[in-house]
């Protein structure tokens, strides 16, 4: 399978890229890993005319300390989400979440600011990232914009990105030491999740995030709400989908979702609590 | 567009078209027709190669994303006559059965070893999730690539 003819543009900084992508409209696309979007041109169902190459850019693949959060560039691999010391430090859920991405070769190509633009509500990182209360920082034309991530996600493969804007960083706040936990449902290895979830909880605080559980990923409010009220953890779980809209599809039914979500979210609860 | 890739070790160049996908600048270029397409969807890992000495799965990489990059394929592990640890491994363990996705898992493997030197059954198992084998010969493969880590 081939993609459809494109042209090709290498970009050796953000506003060289953001530029071109500026210079050939709609019609352009970013291309970092390509893991998401590669496939989608090859099933045809992207595309685009114009693909403007920003995996060179070398100053946007880092992971850095900055106070209360983790700032981490856009084109940081997954594997390098995965095997970070900061990140398993300072957001061990992150790290973790980042190993179940796909398969090692995926990995090895796939970026983090890539999954998080594609808006894939089947993804594990913009769910992870969601749960963490993190904000993601865009680049245009005319400079740059922070957009925490419970504005970010708008439907399916939908963003609050501009065509010209570009992901840049990801800012994650630092768990300071709250349990956490990564559910990952799904029938064979590297597949996408059935339904995932990332929690975390410190006290009566939480942070629950649901993956595949609607056309874009599901902040569970509800159940963090109940927890800081003091309701049991069965309790909250069992409110795992009051915000999620599932579908039905191959692999499972909207029903059997709903509870395989209120499952999995009540074991990632309880292996949350400490 | 002009490219140039060392593969092998040796520096190739092409005109081609930016949609060209590695996997076929290998094979129909460069006519290195060990590196196979398999699901040609990024999941089986029968493509898979080493980019910047990483395994990538070549079906889901343009030639140009890979300009003036370093690539080694299946046909690059064998020194001369000898072949690779990890290739003769899976010759002395019976890693495989019918072979299509043999030159895939041997590059992962390979990849998998330099990131876990001394890996465990269950870390290779893990470690070999993104490639299949239709004949399910699965266990002699992490025997093979549990072999191939004590040598």
């Amino acid at each position: 399978m081939f993609p459809t003819a494109f042209d090709y543009k290498r970009a050796g900084s953000a506003a060289e890229a953001i530029a071109l992508v500026g210079e050939y409209g709609d019609d352009a696309k970013f291309l970092a890993g390509g893991h998401s979007l590669l496939p989608l041109m090859k099933l045809r169902l992207a595309q685009p005319s114009v693909l403007v190459d920003i995996a060179r850019i070398s100053d946007l693949s880092y992971i850095k300390d900055a106070g209360d959060h983790i700032a981490i560039g856009a084109l940081t691999r997954h594997h390098d989400v995965e095997h970070s010391e900061l990140l398993k430090q300072h957001v061990p859920l992150l790290a973790h979440a980042a190993s179940y991405v796909g398969d090692p070769q995926v990995r090895h190509r796939g970026t983090i600011g890539g999954s998080i633009a594609h808006a894939d509500s089947a993804s594990d990182l913009p769910a992870t990232t969601l749960a963490l209360g993190a904000t993601y920082v865009a680049q245009g034309p005319n400079g740059t914009r922070e957009i925490p991530a419970t504005e970010f996600y708008k439907g399916f493969l939908e963003s609050a990105l501009a065509p010209d804007e570009m992901l840049t960083e990801i800012r994650v706040p630092k768990m300071n030491g709250a349990g956490w936990n990564f559910q990952k449902f799904n029938r064979r290895a590297q597949d996408w999740a059935i339904v995932g979830v990332a929690a975390w909880k410190r006290g009566n605080e939480s942070g629950v995030a649901l993956v595949n559980m609607g056309s874009v990923p599901i902040l569970a409010t509800s159940v963090s709400q109940a927890i800081a009220s003091g309701a049991s953890l069965a309790d909250a779980a069992a409110l795992a989908a009051a915000e999620a809209e599932p579908q039905s599809d191959l692999n499972a039914s909207a029903e059997y979702r709903v509870h395989l979500a209120q499952v999995l979210v009540r074991r990632a609860l309880e292996a949350s609590n400490k | 567009m002009k490219v140039s890739i060392t593969v092998n070790g040796k520096v190739t160049e092409g005109d081609i078209e930016p949609r060209t996908l590695l996997v076929q600048y290998i094979r129909e270029n460069l006519g290195l027709t060990g590196t196979n397409i398999g699901c040609d969807t990024s999941s089986c890992g029968a493509c898979s190669i080493h980019l910047n000495g990483e395994a990538v799965k070549s079906c889901t990489v343009l030639a140009v994303q890979a300009d003036g990059q370093s690539v080694t394929t299946i046909e690059g592990m064998a020194n001369g006559d000898q072949l690779h640890p990890m290739q003769q491994a899976f010759m002395e363990n019976h890693g495989l059965q019918c072979g299509y996705c043999t030159p895939g898992m041997v590059m992962a493997a390979t990849s998998l070893l330099k990131e876990i030197p001394n890996p465990t059954e269950e870390d290779v198992r893990i470690g070999l999730e993104g490639n299949l084998c239709r004949c399910t010969g699965y266990h002699n493969i992490v025997k093979s690539v549990l072999a191939a880590a004590k040598k």
